[in-house]
């Protein structure tokens, strides 16, 4: 699954030089390491994806510098900028996730039984943040519903709930925070059926970066960022809304649903408008995020309850 | 040492080397931001230029706030009168970069738009008390002149100029209802912010208590007045 061998993959037209340039030195050593370990580690890069028709257009790609600096990954600090510096030690091998719950087949990956499940795929998604930014990522992974499909969701099955890795001592920013972790979200299971959802695990046609949810993250470009769990030890089938960490914190403020609408603002701020990462003006928000497909999934509900 | 302490904040050059100290974090935005406009890169500002500026500058006119607040606290444990030649300095680049803040907002969040203003003003609490802090501040800019003490009359002036509490709490509630979960920075400000009034309202008690000095009883408090 990976190879020394760099893609033909070329980001050099939006990467700023000595970006790609310090990566392939470090590709270069951790690669010696990895392929000793047989372990997946931020930076490598994937062979063997499948560009798909998921794009966006002639939206610009946001640059690598960007998609890594300026993160909302609480657990190892509230700037954005923390997480970049604080998550470079965080070990994500060995690693494994967890599929319980109402399953007929509960099962435990490790990070190449992942890679196997489906094979993997190049998307390229809008990113909202419920704070009024975005981004255009070009992520790696596969359709959580090939993982599901393997556990077999029992008629029981209403809801996957999901959990983030929480290690206070790799993790000690995450005190004082104002959350308790771990981190956890949730969706509807047909949601998470949809072919949209995506388990990511990697970005610019690499393994994942730490502080962008290495080693395997979920992405649900139709919602708000922040449903889109990073760095999953667990999923699980339930019967019952699961509860989610935002929710828990503002319920009035972090809907369980929290679809990117317009037209429903956050109490505090509009959602109508959004500052791209590297424009100077904001753009409008589109519905669902631009991804106009999924509406089926909530004809009859009312969104501005269900925010 | 008090004497010379004295004589240093007599100085003119003090004076001159505080007002460029103040102008330093306009500079280290000014000048990336010059180059993110030629160049397109300025990995100073993050990868949200507008939305760093924008906290930046509020950042800083808390903290100037604050600093103004300091003045009349220090000038009387450390008597050191001459403290007060650089208040007024203080309370306009306090002035300075809540207008600068303002400016982003208006500018770059709401593209020139005064009615999409207006309505995030009347809907949004955190930007009606920002916004009310802003309000506050200017009254006291535009009388920061010798000739406004004068028109105004001395009592009377330094009664406007009270206004400076509220408008600092005005901040750091603005700040406060602004952040998601992390309170600790804007916590840590309302903590300076009590200080500071704790130490004015022990004063305030403690004057009518302790009987004037005999000679000080008719001398005008030169302390007290504005550079």
């Amino acid at each position: 699954m990976l190879i020394r061998k760099p893609a033909d993959l070329r980001y050099s037209d939006i990467t700023p030089k000595q970006f790609y340039v310090n990566r392939r030195r470090f590709l270069a050593s951790s690669l010696a390491f990895g392929a000793f370990a047989g372990a997946a580690r931020a930076g490598m890069k994937f062979t063997d994806v499948k560009k798909t028709s998921y794009n966006v257009g002639d939206e610009k790609i946001t640059p690598l510098e960007a998609i890594t600096h300026y993160n909302n990954f609480y657990e190892f600090g509230t700037d954005k900028s923390d997480p970049a510096e604080n998550a470079k030690n965080f070990r994500t091998s060995p690693w494994t996730l967890k599929v319980e719950g109402e399953v007929a087949k509960p099962q435990t990956f490790d990070l190449d039984g992942l890679f196997k499940i489906a094979p993997l795929e190049e998307r390229i998604y809008r990113h909202r943040c419920v704070e009024a930014w975005s981004i255009v990522v070009p992520w790696t992974g596969f359709p959580l519903a090939a993982l599901l499909k393997q556990a077999e969701p029992t008629a029981k099955a209403k809801y996957v709930a999901f959990e983030s890795y929480y290690d206070p001592k790799q993790m000690p920013e995450a005190r004082g925070t104002g959350i308790n972790f771990p981190y956890v979200e949730g969706l509807r299971l047909d949601e998470a059926m949809h072919p949209l959802a995506l388990l990511a695990v990697g970005l610019y046609g690499e393994t994942l970066p730490n502080q962008d949810g290495a080693p395997i993250r979920l992405v649900v470009p139709w919602k708000y960022g922040f449903k889109s769990a990073k760095s999953l030890v667990k999923i699980r089938l339930v019967e019952k809304q699961p509860p989610t960490t935002w929710n828990i914190l503002a319920p009035n403020e972090y809907g369980f649903y929290s679809n990117v609408n317009p037209k429903v603002d956050h109490p505090r701020w509009s959602q109508a408008k959004e500052r791209r990462l590297g424009e100077l003006f904001k753009r409008d928000t589109l519905m669902f995020n631009g991804y106009s497909e999924v509406a089926s999934l909530y004809t009859g509900m009312d969104l501005r309850k269900n925010y | 040492m008090s004497k010379l302490v004295g004589r240093i904040l007599s100085s003119r050059w003090t004076k001159v080397a505080l007002f460029a100290a103040c102008l330093i974090p306009f500079l280290l935005l000014l000048w990336p931001f010059y180059k993110l406009l030629t160049t397109g890169n300025a990995p100073e500002l993050t990868a949200n230029p507008v939305e760093y500026i924008t906290h930046d500058t509020g950042n800083w006119t808390i903290r100037f706030l604050l600093i103004t607040l300091c003045v009349t606290p220090l000038r009387k444990i450390f008597h050191q009168p001459k403290l007060v030649r650089y208040r007024r300095m203080l309370g306009l680049f306090a002035f300075f970069y809540v207008c600068l803040h303002f400016m982003t907002w208006f500018i770059l969040d709401k593209s020139f738009s005064v009615s999409d203003m207006w309505a995030d003003v009347l809907k949004r609490r955190f930007i009606t008390v920002g916004m009310l802090g802003f309000a506050m501040l200017l009254p006291l800019a535009i009388t920061s002149t010798a000739g406004w003490v004068r028109r105004l009359g001395f009592a009377q002036w330094q009664r406007l100029h009270r206004l400076i509490y509220f408008a600092a709490l005005a901040g750091v509630i603005h700040y406060y209802w602004l952040v998601k979960s992390d309170v600790r920075l804007p916590l840590m400000y309302g903590a300076m912010l009590a200080v500071l009034m704790l130490y004015r309202f022990f004063i305030w008690k403690q004057v009518p208590a302790t009987p004037a000095p005999r000679s000080a009883a008719t001398t005008p408090r030169t302390a007290s007045l504005p550079d």
